[in-house]
């Protein structure tokens, strides 16, 4: 197999990421909408936390991705 | 078959000017597209505020409601997070929030160059904060500060934990850096990558050059997303500086 190749298949692995990315946001905001059907009163106060939980979830997919362009276009 | 369009081409940084402007012992310093949207995003975020807030009328117009909002904002944000003592480092977490969204906004222009999809600017600004929250940690508790890697646990327990403690402290101004620099990359890319679609399918001739609308409206919805990721990284890296300060001023314990 020819380094060029094998850097696509690396980087199409590397986007696997993802997955775990995805899994997390729907945690995250079914979560947060099963506790705010629960108990309205206390879902305005908690937006805070839903954005950040969101930022960092959706980071750490993205760090995939920072990896499969490191190999794409770094090496 | 080669794409139409590179589209990390967007995230080049290029010299305006040929000639170097300085020189750093022998390395040349060119003015590259970066530095000039660093500068207009600076003239056009001090600019705003100053102009805004210049009337100071009791009863707010819209621009200077907007500046009151933002600002009122942070400082909410930091009372919450890091508490009364916290409230001191309202005008460095103004300044690096109002920087990143005002970067992070200005590179939402198409054709602009968004300065925040480079590594080397959110690490500078990711390392800052970190030396900073390093900084106040030791002039606030001495070596007492070191007790943030020692928390509440058991003692067979306790060099394990205190390991995981300082690595995940190591890893904060790569995780900070890296956050906003992928959000942005990603996003940019990801738009480029859909006007590329358009291009092509646009060139193919007959029904695909109408089928070439289907990804125009999905850039749009694209766009508005990015819009609200250019807000939310801003936001998700003040709200991070806040939560690291407050580490830093009150280690463990709760305000």
């Amino acid at each position: 197999m020819d380094l060029a190749a094998a850097k696509m298949i690396g980087a199409g692995l590397a986007c696997i990421a993802l997955v775990g990315a995805g899994i997390g946001i729907g945690n995250v905001f079914g979560s947060y909408l099963s506790g705010a059907l629960r108990n309205p009163g206390a879902a305005a106060t908690q937006s805070t936390n839903l954005l950040l939980g969101f930022a960092l979830c959706e980071a750490t997919g993205l760090f995939g991705l920072v990896i499969a362009l490191l190999i794409l276009f770094a090496f | 078959m080669a794409m139409a369009l590179n589209p990390m081409e967007q995230f080049e940084v290029k010299p305006l000017i040929e000639q170097p402007i300085l020189h750093i012992g022998s390395h040349p310093i060119f003015f590259t597209n970066q530095a000039l949207l660093m500068l207009i995003v600076t003239i056009a975020a001090s600019l705003f505020l100053t102009l805004a807030m210049s009337r100071r009328s009791l009863v707010p117009g819209r621009a200077q409601s907007m500046a009151e909002m933002s600002y009122e904002f942070v400082a909410g944000m930091l009372n919450s997070a890091a508490g009364e003592d916290g409230l001191k480092f309202l005008p460095f977490v103004f300044t690096l929030f109002i920087f990143v969204l005002f970067s992070n906004f200005f590179g939402m222009i198409p054709g602009s160059f968004t300065v925040t999809s480079q590594i080397a600017v959110t690490f500078a600004l990711a390392s800052l904060v970190i030396l900073t929250v390093i900084v106040v940690g030791f002039i606030k508790h001495g070596f007492g500060f070191l007790m943030l890697f020692v928390p509440k646990a058991p003692i067979y327990l306790l060099p394990l934990l205190m390991l995981i403690e300082f690595i995940s402290f190591c890893t904060r101004p790569i995780s900070l850096s890296v956050r906003l620099f992928a959000n942005m990359l990603a996003g940019h890319t990801m738009l480029a990558v859909f006007g590329g679609f358009v291009v092509m399918l646009g060139a193919a001739g007959g029904v695909l050059s109408f089928l070439s609308i289907a990804p125009m409206f999905l850039i749009v919805a694209i766009m508005l997303l990015e819009f609200l990721v250019a807000f939310l990284q801003a936001y998700v890296f003040a709200i991070l500086t806040c939560i690291y300060l407050n580490e830093a001023l009150h280690l463990h314990d709760h305000h």
